[in-house]
């Protein structure tokens, strides 16, 4: 589901962190010089290698299977096990969210119409048991993650942008080697070609996922290859005790020759799962763990301590991620279908408030728009500027007269019942907004079904007046597709329900849209998403709230720590340890 | 030869008249209410009791005017008394201060005396018309099973079985979950008010239910009903004339003990989400938000759970009181 996309945080200015922290690189039991110093957004550099990371998961993994596994912190960490086609840059800030080819030897090369993508893999590289890794590997590897029963984690874009004609797995696949599927070519054993059904000139984002990691068909064991998935990166599973631990060590058949993006430094890996949260907050501190592998930040508990103790303080980053907190404005509930209405909704709210909701300016920072910054190209402005974020409420009542309903009017506001900050958003608007007559009905709803059968369903919400619906989205990469177009495509609305756009219906955002998918070149594509950002508040759909941030904390033994703008939080990639 | 007579010891045949000696002239027959209330008024923890839910529906009643003298509008946010980092109140003690005397919660900064205060409306009125709802229920259901026996009582007794099987709080966060915002010519809070009171009726009206037809099968054998029956009275007559007043007392001690049950019923709905909307304050919803902040902000879960507390407390040492002065052999 979408609300699974946990796209968690990024860079941000850690410079004067950065400042205060590097006096407590010492206290890991090395006393080198290796650790200690702070380059370019990166902290306690160092190339010492050995040691062994530890990491805790307050939950289980949805899979390590490289097929089944759609959260941003395992696509990062799954590049020490696996090589994709492509992957984001090992490196902090704007330059982690590049790509650069991995397992191939350049990035995709496009047809002149973005239908068809050709990538030539690298020689030498080879499976943890000694086997040469072929284009055939590639193909069967996608062609797995099709089968949607059997891997029902995983995204699904290669299942809408492949032209698959009818093909749905290899399990049921009646080509001997299991290579029926048509829309992927192998015409030798380096090179490998995509066929789609429709232009998208993003392709490269699809073949950094995972699931294009290559997968021996003689070695696959289906729903049970997440029990011993077969490396191709530097590290390679020891042990794994299903949804309670698993260990790796390094992978002998991984050749730095092969590989310009990895330097891979301790010599084992740890990974303890379905650990308390709080417990896991706690033991960073008293550096019995290294790394909260999901890097969506410390809990409230954790960051009330973190933030009165200027010691604990100075070891934290602040991350902001590609995930927007919004209220959407749903068109289908009179009057919100006069624009005026609409816009009298964004000049009332108060941001301050919604920015409280979610923990203050640690938790995010206050949005004026939908693009997060970390998006490459993302520009920022304010369509409807108030003073001090605060609301405006002349504004608003002159937005009132202009619809037709000088005095306010009465409407719903939705949220999911489970998620205390979505509460006191809805509150805290329901405050702001009372102030130029809008009064607001509160109305939770369970979060399991909230758009399947509640907001997400156009005439559950129109019947019941939800003219605001509390939500958030993030990104499944930091590019403008993967923010945008699950949010504002008018075309993905379903009737049945289930959606993710609550009422964004513009055709010119749509055409658009489809302008972006066929524009190869990257910086007028960006152009595209800032066009459609301003487009889609000009029409006032959206109340964007905050841009969420994470604040992770740091044990001082960790050495090459850093935020990448790929995944939003610490590039398990780069990690070492001054720890033995 | 000294008489037998002289011996004062001549109580022996005079004993009747001795007793009626020892007490006065007068004898004061008393009534049953009579009895019950002495011996109630000796018993000092149920008074204690009575006295705090006498004072508790004086807040609840007088609400307005408590959080006008001591508090701040209920759903009023004051930002200014939060800090902007951590989200909880500036200050020590959650903000507790002479302007706010239970402390802000945290986040938006409103009073949470003045939501404790108004949320004693919300849990009061909810259990004592969802009891009120189970006794007329209970108390009729019982009494026409047990006078009526036979294949009355079967019926009854079976569906007051399949009631008490029933998983009720699952049922509750169902039918909470799908009633739409507009019903039965209700709206709003008034709705959920009557849907978990109709919720919290149902789901206890056989505990009630049993008890008065247990009653009602020995009562209906004593010889007034009996007297009753032959000198010709219907069964009507019979029902609520000659045995009703020989129930009060259970029902009034089971109305009595399950109110207690109703306000924790109350708030576990309120706490599942499935109560009261907010921003209007019950004591369940607050310690609902309140499990978020319990470590850093203890007060926002202390005041609504110390009121929860008290208030079941006080219903169920009354209620143990008012059985034991109404009924002295079920000690």
């Amino acid at each position: 589901m979408r609300s699974r996309r946990v796209a968690a945080a990024a860079v941000i200015a850690v410079s004067t962190l950065a400042l205060a922290a590097c006096g407590g690189g010492s206290s890991g039991g090395s006393s080198s010089s290796g650790g200690g110093s702070d380059v370019g957004g990166v902290h306690n550099v160092s190339d010492v290698t050995g040691g062994t990371i530890r990491y805790a998961n307050s939950g289980d993994w949805d899979s390590l299977d490289p097929a089944d596994t759609y959260y941003s912190y395992s696509w990062n960490f799954a590049r020490l096990y696996s090589r994709a086609l492509v992957m984001f840059k090992s490196a902090p800030g704007k330059d982690g969210a590049t790509l650069v080819p991995d397992l191939a030897e350049s990035l995709g090369k496009p047809s002149d119409d973005a239908k068809t993508w050709t990538y030539t893999l690298r020689q030498g590289v080879k499976f943890e048991d000694g086997t040469p890794v072929t284009s055939k590997d590639v193909k069967y590897a996608v062609e797995r993650s099709l089968d949607k029963t059997t891997f029902p984690n995983g995204p699904t874009y290669f299942n809408d942008f492949l032209d698959l004609q009818g093909y749905t797995s290899p399990y049921a696949d009646s080509d001997p080697n299991k290579l029926g599927l048509k829309a992927i070519d192998t015409p030798d054993d380096r090179t490998i070609v995509f066929h789609l059904k429709q232009p998208f000139s993003g392709f490269d984002y699809f073949a950094q996922m995972p699931s294009t990691a290559p997968v021996p068909v003689a070695k696959d064991t289906g729903s049970k290859y997440k029990e011993h998935v077969v490396s191709t990166g530097p590290y390679m599973f020891d042990t794994n005790d299903l949804g309670k631990s698993f260990t790796m060590k390094r992978n002998p058949n991984w050749d730095q020759a092969t590989d310009p993006n990895r330097k891979p430094l301790p010599d084992r890996i740890e990974v303890a799962l379905n650990v308390n949260s709080d417990d896991i907050d706690n033991r960073l501190q008293s550096g019995d763990l290294d790394v909260a592998i999901e890097g969506t930040g410390v809990g409230p508990a954790a960051q009330g301590k973190v933030l009165a103790d200027q010691t604990l303080k100075a070891n934290t980053d602040s991350a902001i991620s590609a995930r927007l907190w919004y209220t959407s404005i749903n068109s289908d509930v009179a009057p919100l279908d006069n624009i005026h209405c609409r816009k009298a909704v964004e000049y009332a709210a108060d941001k301050t408030g919604y920015q409280r909701a979610y923990g203050g300016a640690t938790g995010g920072e206050i949005a004026t728009n939908l693009l997060p910054p970390v998006i490459p190209g993302a520009e920022k402005f304010d369509t409807y500027p108030t003073p001090g974020n605060a609301g405006d409420a002349a504004k608003a009542k002159d937005e009132l007269a202009q619809c037709g309903q000088p005095n306010g009017f009465t409407t719903g506001i939705s949220y999911r019942a489970e998620r205390p900050k979505e509460k006191a958003t809805a509150e805290a608007l329901q405050q702001s907004l009372a102030k130029v007559g809008i009064n607001l009905e509160v109305k939770p709803y369970p979060l399991g079904d909230y758009a399947k059968l509640y907001a997400g369903k156009p005439d559950f919400a129109k019947a019941n007046s939800l003219g605001l619906n509390v939500f958030g989205w993030a990104a499944d990469w930091p590019d403008g597709y993967g923010f945008l177009a699950q949010m504002v495509d008018s075309r993905a609305i379903r009737a049945s329900g289930g959606n993710t756009n609550f009422g964004v219906k513009d055709p010119e955002v749509d055409a658009m849209l489809d302008k972006a998918l066929v524009t190869t070149d990257t910086t007028a594509r960006e152009k595209i998403w800032v066009d459609i950002d301003k487009k889609v508040m000009d029409d006032a759909y959206i109340l964007p709230g905050i841009w969420s941030k994470g604040l992770l904390y740091r044990p001082p033994n960790l050495t090459n720590v850093f935020i990448t703008d790929g995944y939003q939080m610490f590039d398990y990639l780069a990690l070492g340890t001054t720890r033995k | 030869m000294t008489a037998p007579s002289d011996v004062p010891g001549s109580a022996v045949h005079a004993e009747p008249e001795a007793v009626t000696v020892g007490m006065g002239t007068t004898i004061q027959g008393r009534s049953l209410g009579a009895i019950a209330w002495r011996r109630l008024r000796r018993d000092r923890v149920a008074l204690g009791g009575a006295a705090v839910i006498v004072l508790l529906v004086l807040v609840a009643i007088f609400a307005p005017l408590i959080v006008a003298l001591l508090g701040h509008p209920p759903l009023d946010f004051h930002y200014e008394k939060i800090d902007p980092d951590l989200q909880v109140a500036n200050g020590p003690f959650g903000g507790i201060s002479h302007d706010f005397l239970f402390g802000v919660e945290p986040v938006n900064g409103r009073d949470i005396f003045s939501r404790v205060v108004y949320g004693s409306r919300i849990s009061l009125l909810i259990a004592f018309l969802a009891t009120l709802l189970a006794v007329l229920i209970g108390a009729v259901l019982g009494v026409v099973a047990g006078y009526f026996g036979g294949w009355v009582d079967t019926l009854i007794s079976r569906t007051m079985d399949v009631f008490l099987a029933f998983p009720i709080l699952l049922f509750a966060l169902a039918l909470a979950g799908i009633i739409p915002d507009k019903a039965f010519g209700l709206e709003g809070d008034a709705l959920r008010i009557a849907l978990i009171v109709v919720i919290i009726g149902f789901s206890s009206w056989p505990y009630i239910g049993r008890i008065i037809r247990g009653q009602t099968l020995s009562l209906r054998e004593r010889e007034f009903v009996d007297a009753a029956r032959s000198l010709g009275a219907r069964s009507p007559r019979i029902l609520f004339t000659e045995m009703m007043p020989n129930l009060v007392a259970p029902i009034l001690v089971y109305a009595t003990l399950l109110i207690p049950t109703n306000i924790l019923f109350e708030a576990a709905l309120s706490f599942l989400g499935v109560g009261i909307r907010p921003p209007t304050p019950s004591w369940g919803g607050m310690l609902s938000d309140a499990t978020h902040w319990f470590q850093i902000a203890p007060n926002f879960m202390l005041f609504p759970g110390l009121a929860i507390f008290v208030t079941v407390l006080a219903f169920n040492l009354f209620g143990d009181g008012l059985r034991d002065a109404l009924d002295p052999r079920s000690r």
